[in-house]
């Protein structure tokens, strides 16, 4: 039971993540590294505005315009300075690996005594005895969804659209009279937002700032994509949006399988790195066999 | 009124393949023309679109809307006052979005892409009337992912998207060309209709011979970057089939073609 409550909590908070991913990977089309510094970034912020005593919940928006602003810097790089889309966020990356230890002030920062998003006075009124082993896991399914929903509008207003058609086929967006460098910048920054903000959540989860909680962010968040565009392509009454969130949880649940068959916990990268791999592979076979499909008919 | 002026475009200056398009090339379209463009390929006719569209700069030269210099205005925002249809059938529309989408899109134009909602409800009454004049049964397909189309009812909405909203410029890249026969005729009527209607100034590049003649009022035949062949009006009735062929053959074969 603790096993599928962390499962959850962890999936649930890496799907924000993947949400923005989401964005970025399969709308955009960009492969965007940005996020292995964002999601740190946000992670670095909430743990220095708990500690400076801001409140918890004032980080979540604060982390979002963060990961917001250095989405648009990443966007401002590839379509202002010409910069090919990859280079771009490993740019970014690199240099949020700096910008992060400066927010921080230090590589670790731990808030094992201050007041979080699941731990205070008013969160502790609710789940009060039996309950408040599932406080975790109900805030964050509850940002989750809040997110999903956000996002969901979102690209359901008519700015959302020309995010879709730029993704879809750019040379719409031109013949629309819009400057499709734009609607790229404000998709990476909404994306980068919603990683931030997943950062956000999981250092107050995990209760400290690690420097290396980011690597390998963007291999999770494609992860998760993958796994949930593809596994239910099929279902059409899945909303993709809710398929990238439950993809999230399921990758968690692989890896916390893998490291329970007896992998140790610093093999957690190799594991996410073979995963990821496999879904690829997996991914790719299955498209082929779509489209075989498709040409028999 | 759309000018262009002197207009000089090289394609790799400065090297070994440098090559000449337009040296000086003037052109001149007045308001209500619709004008069909035929040539050998490498003529011009593709480079000149791009051009008044702004997808390519150009070396030298200036191109005036109604006086107004745009030669340094953006592609994106000269495309606020023309409608373009490609010749690729999925360039003009998004295939991953439905029928109803595009449509929304596309009647956005010229305005602000805001928070509203995607989709006016209140509108489809009449993308369904504008789908309905198509006769290709689309008006049931509102909810149709664009991509699951054939390339003859895809470029029939492209067409139905670029003309959408008031515009200054139809611009026809070759958009039959990519068609089966049958289908390219239904496109062209359907071309036909929406500019007489509209009275949209058009420039269309064409490979067939017969819609330059049958269409549009104006008729220009371009090689090696220049206009070779100018007939308006009635001077354009009275030309046949045969009689561009001919001149098409002397300078297709003067190149080796």
């Amino acid at each position: 039971m603790a096993l599928v409550l962390s499962v959850m909590e962890q999936g649930l908070i890496y799907a924000v993540m993947a949400l923005g991913m989401y964005i970025t990977y399969k709308i955009l089309d960009f492969p965007d590294m940005t996020v292995d510094g964002s999601f740190p970034m946000g992670a670095a912020a909430a743990c220095i505005l708990i500690v400076k005593g801001v409140s918890p919940v004032l980080t979540l928006p604060v982390c979002f315009l963060g990961g917001a602003f250095v989405g648009m810097l990443t966007g401002l790089i590839h379509v202002k300075l010409k910069v090919r889309d990859l280079l771009s966020g490993i740019i970014m990356m690199t240099a949020l690996y700096t910008v992060n230890l400066r927010i921080a002030g230090q590589a670790n920062l731990p808030i094992y005594n201050q007041n979080t998003i699941f731990d205070n006075a008013f969160v502790n009124g609710i789940f009060t005895g039996g309950l408040s082993a599932y406080k975790t896991v109900v805030i964050i399914f509850l940002i989750a969804m809040v997110s999903k929903c956000l996002l969901d509008w979102y690209l359901g207003t008519k700015s959302g659209f020309l995010l879709r058609a730029v993704g879809d086929n750019d040379t719409i967006v031109t013949s629309l009279g819009q400057d499709k460098g734009m609607v790229k910048i404000v998709g990476l920054s909404i994306a980068n937002g919603l990683v931030a903000m997943s950062g956000c959540v999981f250092a107050q989860q995990q209760r400290f700032f690690d420097i290396s909680v980011g690597t390998g962010t963007a291999v999770i968040g494609l992860a998760s994509v993958i796994i949930g565009t593809s596994l239910f392509r099929r279902l059409s009454f899945l909303q993709v949006t809710t398929s990238v969130v439950i993809g999230s949880v399921i990758y968690k649940g692989c890896v916390a399988l893998a490291v329970r068959m007896g992998m140790a916990a610093s093999d957690l990268k190799l594991i996410t790195a073979a995963l990821f791999l496999a879904i690829l592979v997996l991914g790719m076979e299955r498209k082929k066999k779509v489209k075989a499909d498709a040409d028999i008919k | 009124m759309l000018t262009l002026n002197k207009i000089t475009k090289h394609y790799n200056p400065g090297s070994v393949n440098e090559l000449c398009l337009f040296d000086g090339f003037d052109f001149t379209v007045q308001d209500g023309e619709f004008v069909a463009i035929v040539g050998s390929n490498g003529s011009g006719k593709t480079s000149l679109l791009n051009i008044i569209c702004g997808s390519i700069d150009v070396d030298g030269g200036s191109i005036l809307v109604n006086g107004r210099d745009i030669t340094q205005k953006k592609d994106y925002l000269r495309h606020k006052n023309i409608g373009r249809v490609y010749q690729d059938p999925s360039k003009g529309t998004c295939p991953h979005m439905t029928i109803l989408e595009n449509m929304s899109l596309a009647d956005q134009k010229g305005r602000r892409y805001g928070l509203g909602r995607g989709v006016n409800k209140s509108r489809i009454g009449f993308y369904r009337e504008l789908l309905a004049e198509l006769g290709l049964g689309l008006e049931e397909k509102l909810h149709t992912q664009v991509g699951a189309l054939s390339g003859g009812q895809r470029q029939a909405v492209a067409l139905l998207m670029s003309t959408m909203t008031p515009i200054d410029f139809l611009i026809l890249d070759e958009h039959t060309a990519a068609l089966d026969p049958k289908t390219a005729e239904t496109i062209m009527e359907l071309t036909d209709r929406i500019v007489t209607e509209k009275g949209v100034t058009t420039v269309m590049v064409t490979h067939n011979l017969r819609y330059a003649i049958e269409y549009g009022n104006r008729l220009v035949m371009m090689h090696e970057g220049n206009i070779i062949l100018d007939a308006k009006g009635e001077e354009k009735e009275k030309m046949r089939t045969e009689e561009i062929m001919d001149i098409f053959n002397r300078i297709s074969v003067e190149c080796g073609n």
